[in-house]
């Protein structure tokens, strides 16, 4: 049995309106997985984002991490959440530059993660510049740059059109068979969370439990073609059922 | 026509508009330089008193950008104290809004009495309380509004409080303090004025208060009127910098100086 990086045990939340977000929620969550979770508005999902990352505590319950974790985390928000003032190059120093490393120290570092995410060249963009795709492609550097072990998307796609979700997708993906993080990824989207990940969590809303976790038994890489393939559409039809099952 | 050339010309020819209908108004009516200058009279004095105005003018203006200096340092940095503590905030701003809303005219004899060997202290005190409230409301607004995923974002990179202000909160805040010392641009120099009219200071050394106060009691009405209009000149002047300040400093990114797409 491989240690888990995070394990989260009979976790719950309720907020100071009284309202009960998640209820009873086991997940350890292993290395190098790609776990989605995915569940209908209101399910708590996001919430359950923010206890792994430490951003809100949990009510009841237990999170257990890996001793340091809480410092090697990356996070993207649904927006691309940007500071407007400042140029590509320093939103993408700016986890560095907290951590009291020198500009031109890193400046290699941050200029390879760009190139990463497809960015190269825009250093000296400002935000209000680039397009919604591009935008979310700082973001997403930003989290990488400090080479985080636990990387956390809270559907950052949402708002983008399919054309670059999809484009956006295939690049996460390929970022993240280069690097093995540990990637946990909040969508409602099932055929984002089919193409993505290693394991799908499924939960049903009010309060946030979980109604089904399985396996993903598509094997990596994972091209655009898979889109197409009867296995996918099997898949995303298992999920699916599960999710409506989750509405009711 | 552009953007920039209607700017320009628009409010012009409004302007030209109302000094012809003036002008008409003052020769038809055969209105008495006492009662109603017209407009050609009043550029007349302007050119002829100005050498002595303009003495005056640099007195007042002093004053207020002394005012406004004032307004801006200690304004901001009262801002920059609420935004580190709530209860600092919610116990002192109220005292700020109550100083804010009393009449300058009723306090300023107090200050002046207060500091009665004082002449430019005391006036600089009424200019300062009339200017310094808009860059306090501004700013703290601007310090409390930064994006909540931003300070949670700092907060999950072990930010101190000290970076968390540096590098997300005061540049955040820039343009609304900056809004906020545009309006106490305005106000520092109607507080310096309304100060001066109330410490009613005789002399030479005295500014352009004196200046239009005399002319009153005189019925000079056209010198009356050219400082007036020397007055309207320089408010016009210290926002037209200010906003020039604006631009140069957050038009890069700011939404409310970016160019249109279209």
């Amino acid at each position: 049995m491989t240690a888990s990086i995070v394990t989260l045990e009979r976790v719950g939340k309720r907020f100071r309106t009284g309202v009960e977000a998640l209820s009873g929620i086991d997940l350890a969550v292993a290395p190098g997985s790609f776990v989605s979770l995915v569940g209908p508005s209101g399910c708590g999902k996001s919430t359950l984002l923010r206890i792994i990352a430490g951003l809100t505590p949990a009510s009841s319950g237990r999170v257990a991490a890996e001793p340091g974790l809480e410092r090697q985390l990356g996070f993207v928000f649904q927006e691309p959440t940007l500071m407007p003032w400042a140029s590509v190059f320093d939103n993408v120093y700016l986890p560095l530059r907290l951590a009291g490393k020198r500009r031109s120290e890193v400046a290699p570092r941050i200029a390879e993660t760009l190139e990463a995410v497809g960015l190269a060249g825009f250093e000296q963009a400002y935000p209000h510049q680039l397009s919604g795709g591009m935008r979310m492609r700082v973001s997403i550097a930003r989290a990488l740059v400090t080479e985080p072990r636990l990387l956390l998307l809270d559907e950052p796609f949402a708002a983008l059109d399919e054309f670059t979700r999809f484009k956006l997708n295939e690049d996460l993906l390929r970022l993240w068979q280069r690097h093995r993080w540990t990637v946990v990824f909040v969508t409602h989207s099932v055929f984002e969370s089919v193409f993505l990940s290693s394991r799908i969590v499924v939960m049903t809303p009010r309060p946030g439990r979980i109604l089904a976790d399985l396996p993903v038994e598509l094997p990596y890489p994972r091209e655009r073609e898979l889109r197409t393939e009867p296995r996918y559409a099997e898949a995303c039809r298992r999920v699916s059922s599960l999710l409506s099952e989750a509405m009711v | 026509m552009n953007e920039r050339a209607l700017r320009i010309a628009a409010p012009l020819w409004i302007g030209i508009l109302f000094l012809l209908g003036w002008e008409a108004l003052v020769e038809i009516e055969r209105l008495p330089p006492y009662v109603l200058p017209g407009p050609v009279l009043v550029a007349e004095t302007l050119w002829r008193d100005g050498p002595s105005l303009l003495g005056s003018l640099l007195v007042t203006l002093r004053i207020t950008l002394a005012a406004l200096a004032a307004a801006v340092i200690l304004g901001g940095a009262l801002a920059i104290l609420f935004a580190q503590s709530r209860l600092l905030e919610i116990s002192l701003f109220p005292y700020a809004v109550i100083l804010q809303v009393t009449p300058i005219v009723a306090i300023a004899p107090l200050i002046i009495i207060w500091l009665k060997d004082q002449v430019f202290l005391s006036l600089l005190v009424c200019a300062w309380i009339v200017a310094f409230f808009p860059v306090v409301a501004n700013t703290t607004l601007g310090l409390n509004s930064a994006d909540r995923n931003l300070v949670d974002l700092f907060r999950l990179y072990g930010a101190s409080r000290w970076q968390t202000l540096r590098f997300l909160r005061l540049p955040g805040a820039l343009p609304y303090f900056l809004a906020g010392t545009r309006i106490s641009g305005g106000l520092a120099l109607i507080g310096a004025v309304v100060a001066e009219f109330v410490a009613g200071t005789g002399g030479t050394d005295t500014g352009l208060a004196s200046r239009i106060l005399e002319a009153g009691y005189r019925l000079q009405m056209p010198r009356l009127f050219a400082a007036l209009l020397l007055l309207a000149l320089t408010g016009i002047l210290i926002f037209a910098a200010l906003s020039w300040l604006t631009r140069l400093l957050v038009g890069h990114w700011h939404e409310s100086a970016l160019p249109s797409e279209d």
